[in-house]
């Protein structure tokens, strides 16, 4: 009988639920069921973004668009209907129909993921101001908006949401304080040991912890500024995160009169009470369980898809409950139960490693790995496989030594998206694919944080037999690319080289990356890293170009290339003052002080009393003008205004490698801005912009990526491209090769197209990555580090002394002054 | 093997360089003794001295860029071992120096340079 009904084909479903389990099931049903109309229900203003990333919008100030999980076009490519601010206020499973505030539609099924929402706990005075849950955006805003550096901060929770709430609050200077009910932290996932490391790592972070705390009452009269506990204790403190713990969202089932206990009772196809109304993710509970974590989802929406589609059987069975996180800068894979069973550890407190396997009667029933979590792939995959262990001691020693070749074709690679290895396999093989580029695309594993990237280049090196395209190392030593280390980043949190270093050894054996790093880390925190002025190059550590004899040359900030007699005057009158041996203009409109010890950077750079010109970087370098229309008889548009214009905006951003720019007024084209990373030509009625132009080492004319009509428009997109390469160029790829590489019509794409959002973020990106330069040469003030501009036995001129000549003197800064050049000081006496 | 040792047999021959929180870590200074111009580097593996001159045209070998135990000149890149002094790839080398950090200060062997000084 029920093969009848099977045969017909359902029309549509509604999928109500925006989070990563509604998303799920959409994917799962459409790769079933191509011509299915379905339609998501999303209550947020937002399109479904990645929940378990939120901390980013606090940490990183990142924009709820950044952790969308699929972009507009993924949806009408799929021919998904997408609502958004839209609630379901009711729901009749008899004829299917799913009701709004101000509309109602039949479907032919409806699939429940309408996950879970915060716990408010019984807390007198929990509804003051200055007291915030942690769920949406819109709580991040709040936080964000509270968390000012040295604000006291109370987290109520020391679960696995309250410990990623508190650490993104350190990383923003508040002073935070973890209130926890239970004996010890995240007590779902750990057990003592690991709970007390981690509470050693969160008091090196400067957390306080307070476990076996009873939360009674919010204090204070109109907001929040304490807490009161059972024991008659309190804390004081500036603003309050309630995280503890969250509670399936099921008001709507129950009303629609569907089984609910502690969430929608379902069976294995994940069907609940009423025929074809479905439920997936953390309102649902099956076989007793509610699971509060990703992984389950993707098995539970592929059933649930299959009996939506209609398709073969597929049964969800229960999961092994697995989390891979990061808490407190520590890595952490919590998989089971590891309280019962048979236990064998691994542990090394010097370097925060506890690695924890359990087994019972043969079978691993949990295991946790903290500080080093390799080998989780095939732990995971042991345990949901139920494979018999014979050794517990040497399957936990092996598993931290697996390589991609042992990993079963089950075991999950990608946490964020949900992709085995076997997935990321048969789509190497089925569809040829060469470049981790195209792995990423096609399967997904990898386009959430990253981190699982090298294994996905394995897994390719492995199917390919090492041949794989694109290999450029940004690490050579090490084998790692661009995109490894950028993953190794993002999932880190990482702010600075050492810290790179420390996760992957990247820059440790020969240092030649160090600098593509340090790049790297600015980049991706918007320039809110940590600077190691170690991990630069010379010029960029006294930010100046070394020269052959190792002297340097200074070229101060000419914006668009226009001076004034005074500016000349005073460059004139430093170099004469300070013998600069010669003075030069520049291929790019500039003036150059060649031969300038590095002692004399600082009083130089005072002098001039002109900002960094950063003619020794990777960074945007000039912007070269032709006179246009303001004086000359054929210029159609304003070349000078907007060259100056561009610089201002430019100024200071470091980039891949340098960038050259020029905008001329006309086609004659006097700056040669068809020849530059980027350039822009007045044309009649508005204006071209080109990029990928060189004349150096290699000449190429710039491709027109754009002609727009207004100034503002071409300014804009210029400074997307610039943005654009930021974030896609290798270290040391000029904007020809970079433009070469990846296709103008895929710059095109990225660049102009504002209906996809992204040349908007990219500008906001470009945005925070400026806001947070200053001029360099500012450090002639406050250098990072009272040697900056001399050597041991010499000292810098001091900037900021009064404008006189140094007579005689031509380097005033060569006297020993540790060490008496021809009398050895007698040993055991130091040397100021 | 950490070059940096905390205890020479003896202290004679020693020459005071300077604190050493005058090298910023991750960084290399010059200084000048007997006429050689002697870099002294902070690396992750100790403080490490050899001369500042790179053998190829004489390049700045504090200047340049640090990995855990070798440098790399900036003007042409070259790579210098720190520990041997050996040029990655070139039947060339630098003089290499023992150096030692004692209380919070860098002391060079002055004995052991001695027979090259020139």
């Amino acid at each position: 009988m029920s093969q009848t009904i099977r045969t017909r084909k359902r029309s549509s479903v509604a999928v109500i639920g925006g989070g990563i389990a509604g998303q799920a099931v959409i994917e799962a049903v459409r790769e079933q069921a191509p011509d299915l109309s379905i339609k998501l229900f999303c209550a947020e203003d937002h399109a479904p973004y990645d929940r378990v990333r939120l901390t980013e919008l606090i940490e990183h100030g990142r924009p709820v668009d950044d952790l969308r999980l699929r972009p507009d076009e993924w949806y009408a490519d799929h021919k998904i209907e997408v609502v958004t601010g839209t609630r379901v206020s009711r729901l009749d499973t008899r004829s299917l129909t799913v009701y709004t505030n101000d509309d109602a539609q039949r479907f032919g099924a409806v699939c429940l993921a309408t996950g879970s929402e915060a716990m408010v706990p019984p807390i007198e005075g929990a509804d003051k101001p200055g007291v915030f849950l942690y769920r949406y955006p819109g709580d991040c805003e709040q936080i964000l908006g509270n968390a000012r550096p040295g604000a006291r901060a109370a987290v109520i929770g020391g679960g696995l949401l309250g410990l990623e709430a508190a650490k993104a609050l350190v990383s923003l200077g508040c002073r935070v304080t973890v209130v926890h009910l239970m004996d010890r932290l995240m007590e779902r996932q750990l057990d003592a040991t690991a709970a007390a490391m981690l509470l050693n790592s969160m008091q090196d972070l400067s957390v306080e912890v307070l476990t076996e705390h009873a939360t009674v009452e919010v204090t204070g009269e109109h907001t929040a500024d304490g807490l009161r506990f059972a024991d008659g204790d309190s804390l004081a403190c500036d603003f309050i995160v309630v995280s503890v713990g969250v509670t399936p969202r099921i008001d709507l089932a129950k009303r629609a009169g569907l089984t609910c206990e502690r969430g929608v009772v379902v069976d294995d196809r994940m069907q609940a009470s009423a025929p074809d109304v479905f439920a997936v993710g953390e309102c649902a509970q099956h076989d007793g369980i509610v699971h509060g974590i990703v992984a389950p989802i993707y098995d539970q929406a592929q059933a649930a898809a299959a009996a939506i589609a209609r398709a073969k059987d597929v049964f969800y069975t229960g999961s092994i409950p697995s989390a891979k996180l990061k808490v407190m800068g520590v890595d952490l894979v919590a998989i089971g139960n590891v309280e019962n069973g048979e236990t064998v550890t691994f542990t090394d407190p010097a370097t925060g490693v506890y690695r924890k396997l359990a087994v019972s009667e043969g079978q691993m029933v949990g295991a946790v790995l903290m500080g080093d979590t390799r080998g989780h792939e095939l732990l995971l995959d042991i345990a949901k496989t139920g494979k018999l262990i014979e050794d517990p001691l040497a399957t936990l020693a092996r598993a931290s030594e697996a390589t991609a070749a042992e990993l079963p074709d089950g075991a999950q690679v990608c946490n964020c998206n949900g992709v085995c290895k076997g997935d990321i396999v048969s789509a190497i093989r089925e569809r040829g694919l060469t470049s981790i580029q195209e792995v990423v695309a096609v399967t997904r594993a990898g386009a959430g944080c990253g981190s699982c990237k090298p294994l996905v280049s394995e897994i390719l090196k492995l199917e390919t037999g090492d041949v794989v395209d694109e290999q450029a190392y940004l690490c050579p030593c090490k084998s790692l690319t661009r995109d490894d280390i950028a993953g190794v980043i993002r999932e880190h949190g990482a702010k600075s080289v050492s810290e790179v270093a420390t996760r992957c050894g990247a820059g440790r054996e020969c240092g030649a990356c160090k600098p593509g790093i340090a790049y790297l880390v600015s980049e991706i925190n918007d320039n809110k890293h940590r600077e190691e002025r170690g991990a630069r190059f010379i010029n960029d550590r006294v930010h100046a170009n070394i020269q052959k004899d190792g002297t340097f040359s200074v070229v101060p900030r000419i914006y668009g290339g226009v001076t004034s007699p005074a500016e000349l005057r005073r460059i004139a009158d430093v170099a004469e003052r300070y013998e600069v041996p010669m003075v030069k203009f520049t291929g790019g409109q500039r003036i150059d002080l060649l031969g300038v010890s590095k002692e004399q950077l600082p009083a130089i750079w005072e002098e001039l009393g002109m900002p960094s010109g950063h003619a020794y970087a990777k960074a945007v370098r000039t912007v070269k003008t032709c006179v246009g229309s303001r004086f000359c008889r054929f210029g159609i548009d304003d070349a000078i205004e907007m060259g100056i214009e561009l610089e201002h905006e430019w100024e200071g951003v470091y980039t891949p490698h340098k960038v050259k720019a020029a905008v001329s007024g006309c086609p004659r084209n006097c700056a040669e801005a068809s020849t530059k990373d980027i350039g822009l030509i007045a044309v009649e009625g508005g204006w071209q912009v080109r990029v990928g132009g060189a004349a150096g080492a290699s000449v190429r004319e710039g491709d027109v990526l754009v002609t727009v009509e207004t100034k503002g428009d071409a300014m804009r997109i210029a400074t997307t491209f610039l943005q654009y390469y930021r974030e896609h160029g290798e270290y040391l790829e000029r904007t020809y090769g970079f433009v070469e590489r990846v296709g103008l019509d895929v710059v095109r794409e990225n660049v102009l197209d504002e209906s996809t959002g992204e040349p908007q973020r990219l500008r906001e990106r470009f945005r925070l990555a400026r806001a947070a330069v200053t001029d360099p040469w500012l450090e002639r003030r406050e250098p990072v580090h009272p040697k900056q501009f001399s050597e041991i036995d010499s000292e810098a001129a001091p900037a900021g002394r009064p404008a006189v000549a140094f007579g005689s003197e031509s380097t005033p800064a060569q006297s020993p002054v540790a060490v008496n050049d021809s009398e050895p000081t007698p040993a055991g006496t130091p040397v100021a | 093997m950490n070059p940096t040792a905390t205890s020479p047999a003896s202290r004679s021959g020693l020459i005071a360089l300077c604190e050493a929180a005058d090298v910023p870590f991750g960084e290399g200074r010059s200084v000048t003794l007997h006429g050689r111009r002697i870099a002294i580097f902070n690396t992750a593996a100790g403080f490490f001295a050899i001369d500042n001159d790179c053998p190829h045209q004489g390049g700045p070998l504090s200047d340049g860029l640090l990995a855990d135990a070798c440098v790399t000149c900036p003007l042409h890149g070259r790579r210098v071992d720190l520990r041997s002094g050996r040029v990655q790839g070139h039947d060339e080398s630098v003089r290499t120096y023992e150096l030692y950090l004692l209380e919070g200060s860098l002391w060079l062997n002055f004995d052991a340079m001695e027979p090259l000084a020139a």
